[in-house]
């Protein structure tokens, strides 16, 4: 039903109002500009889409498009400087902080290209972190918390691994253990910052494996910021951005199959644990939890 | 999130760094120790001049003689010849007087044997030992016979006592000279040790006060009268005894003393407050450790939310609101400085025992002290740890996840 409906709205980007399904995430006229110093940045000129439920939507666009710029508006991160933003049909875009971060909370995952993994704190404290913000009648007993952690583990294959500290997982684990931090909460949508910007070809892929999977079976929205056009294809649709305003916004007509591919490539190497010297630069924040 | 998962969190958050905890902590803990050091040395230096005076008896009302004036030319006070021992009579009767003696002051080389010494000579009255609640090691006291027919008796205190006839040796019977007359030694008192003023109250001689009067001085009129009162509360029995000898001495209105009045515990005022005055002064010095130490934690919890920039937007990403992220580094520099406070009233009590043990300072830690020194290390911790604490919570999330 997901697909059918990202196929239906393929190629029109104002399929808003032909939706049968509510949208979990409707732009209007979104218009952000920055004043740096004396000159003013227009990031964002005007940008109008939805989201179905379901959907996974890859967001691409040369630097300065501004696809962060959309990115951090709908992580309800920034607020437009006009125009609206609906997430599950609430307008989000003239909330106050402490209720923006509420919906950060509740309402979005985040996976970020540097994994933002809390050092020295095990995958498992990693992961229920956002639980310990969650307010009111959310609260959830110390139990509880570890039970859901767990669970999200599982879900991204780690399960095993829950006590294991950042700097002993390998960059592939570490994105894992952020995608299901990102789920902790139940989020309506997730949003992933080129989630493969740090990691090799196959890591890339078997992440991507991950974020189909909960696509598919789970039926999470996702939308996923990329500029590498081979991982926007892991998606349902497509959406470019040129110059603040969206170029293309059309389905993907040969979805790649991230579990498909990997069956294809020779088995991989023992996974080492992750040596932080390596190439690959991974920086972790300093934080506990 | 909970205030137990914040404390949590800071505590864990402080265990990574240990060393830079332990030296910021040390600010505080310097801080606080000196703070309960100070007030422990003046308490202590106070609690002295409390003794010293519950020595010298707290109901006790000294009655001087006013400064002598004869056309114009003023002697010194006590010079008066207007206080007599008419005037001692009469405060029996005041309400609430207790005992009343009257007082002779004169000095003299005494003598024994082959040894000699240069004291005070006081004329006073029998109940002076009452009044003074200062009993007889030796011998006893002399009665009122002796003051009607102006005896020539003494009793030594220990100083004399020792001086003459060598420690612990019992001088009664034995006779010595003072300014050449033989007085009969009847009694030595009991040690006192030192007055309110620092004197030695056992360097002296008791006689009957009509024997100076008569014998030594050839005077009609007393130096001082010594009053106790019934209760402690000595106000309103020295005022009474102002009234009755205004009376006696038919002063007009307007017209000055010609005595003074002065309640013990007027006396002991004046260097207690002076001692107080000192404590605060020291406390407000090692107050400014306290300063130090605070501006110490400051310093370090503005450099932990530098480091920490992207926790802090990860942390705000993920749902934390602004003041979760404000609480968070509040507790750490609570901690911190409580934590420091708590040692602190530690390394107090041991500089405060170590003192007295080596130094022989006499010292004491009031328990409202201790309180203050926390409760200072706490709001010390709430006004330092909050600007940086609010740095943090006041942070840009897209900014603080970029901050490289």
């Amino acid at each position: 039903m997901a697909a059918g409906a990202a196929a239906e709205a393929a190629g029109k980007p104002s399929m808003a109002e032909t939706q049968s399904v509510k949208p979990v995430i409707e732009v209007k006229d979104l218009v952000k500009t920055y004043h740096v110093g004396e000159v003013t940045v227009r990031a964002l000129r005007g940008a109008n889409f939805a989201v179905t439920p379901g959907e996974f939507v890859a967001v691409t666009g040369p630097s300065g498009s501004g696809k962060s710029t959309l990115m951090h508006i709908l992580g309800c991160l920034d607020r437009p400087t006009s125009g609206q933003y609906f997430l599950d049909g609430r307008d989000v875009s003239r909330m106050s902080k402490d209720e923006l971060a509420n919906v950060r909370n509740n309402k979005i995952g985040f996976v970020f290209q540097g994994f933002n993994l809390l050092s020295r704190t095990t995958a498992l404290d990693n992961v229920e972190l956002p639980l310990l913000y969650n307010s009111g009648k959310n609260k959830l007993k110390s139990a509880e918390r570890h039970k859901r952690a767990m669970e999200s583990l599982t879900a991204v294959g780690l399960g095993e691994r829950y006590h294991h500290y950042p700097n002993q997982l390998s960059g592939g684990q570490q994105q894992r253990v952020a995608i299901a931090r990102s789920l902790i909460n139940r989020p309506s949508i997730i949003l992933a910052d080129e989630p493969t910007g740090n990691l090799d070809t196959r890591t890339s892929i078997e992440v991507m494996g991950i974020f189909q999977k909960l696509n598919i079976e789970r039926g999470i929205t996702i939308i996923l910021i990329t500029h590498e056009m081979d991982i926007a294809e892991y998606g349902t649709r497509l959406v470019r951005f040129r110059d603040g305003k969206i170029q293309i916004d059309q389905k993907i007509q040969h979805r790649r199959n991230a579990v498909e591919e990997l069956a294809k490539l020779p088995p991989p190497e023992p996974e080492e644990p992750h040596v932080p010297s390596d190439e690959k630069p991974v920086e972790h924040l300093g934080g506990v939890v | 999130m909970s205030i137990l998962m914040t404390l949590r969190i800071a505590l864990k958050a402080l265990n990574r760094n240990k060393m830079r905890t332990i030296l910021t902590m040390l600010g505080m803990i310097i801080g606080v120790g000196a703070v309960i050091t100070m007030v422990a040395l003046g308490r202590g230096a106070q609690a002295t001049i409390e003794e010293q005076v519950k020595s010298a008896g707290t109901n006790l009302i000294n009655i001087n003689a006013g400064n002598f004036q004869q056309g114009g030319v003023r002697q010194g006070a006590g010079m008066a010849t207007s206080l007599t021992a008419e005037d001692a009579t009469a405060l029996r009767q005041v309400p609430g007087v207790q005992y009343v003696s009257a007082g002779v002051n004169s000095r003299g080389q005494v003598i024994a044997g082959n040894q000699n010494w240069s004291t005070q000579v006081q004329g006073v009255d029998v109940d002076l030992p009452a009044i003074r609640s200062w009993p007889n090691k030796y011998g006893s006291f002399f009665t009122p016979q002796d003051v009607n027919t102006a005896a020539k008796v003494a009793v030594l205190g220990t100083v004399v006592s020792d001086t003459l006839f060598g420690t612990d040796v019992d001088p009664t019977g034995q006779i010595i000279r003072i300014r050449n007359q033989p007085f009969k030694v009847i009694g030595v008192m009991t040690s006192k040790g030192q007055g309110p003023f620092g004197q030695d109250q056992d360097d002296t001689i008791f006689t009957p006060y009509t024997t100076v009067q008569k014998k030594l001085q050839g005077i009609q009129h007393i130096n001082n009268i010594t009053v106790s009162s019934e209760t402690p509360d000595t106000a309103p029995v020295s005022d009474a005894i102002s009234v009755v000898l205004r009376t006696r001495h038919k002063l007009p209105p307007g017209e000055p003393d010609d005595f003074m009045v002065r309640t013990q515990e007027e006396i002991a005022s004046v260097r207690t407050e002076t001692t107080r005055t000192m404590t605060t002064l020291l406390a407000a010095i090692a107050g400014v450790s306290l300063l130090v130490g605070g501006i110490g934690i400051m310093n370090i919890m503005l450099v932990s939310v530098t480091e920490r920039t992207r926790e802090i937007g990860l942390r705000l990403a993920i749902g934390a609101r602004g003041s979760d992220v404000l609480l968070q580094f509040l507790v750490e520099a609570i901690v911190i400085s409580l934590f420091g406070g708590l040692l602190g009233i530690g390394l107090g009590f041991g500089l405060s025992a170590a003192l007295e043990k080596f130094l022989q300072w006499p010292t004491s830690i009031p328990p409202n002290a201790i309180a203050m020194a926390f409760g200072f290390a706490a709001a010390t911790g709430v006004f330092f740890g909050f600007y940086p604490a609010r740095k943090a919570a006041g942070l840009d999330p897209i900014e603080a996840l970029r901050y490289e």
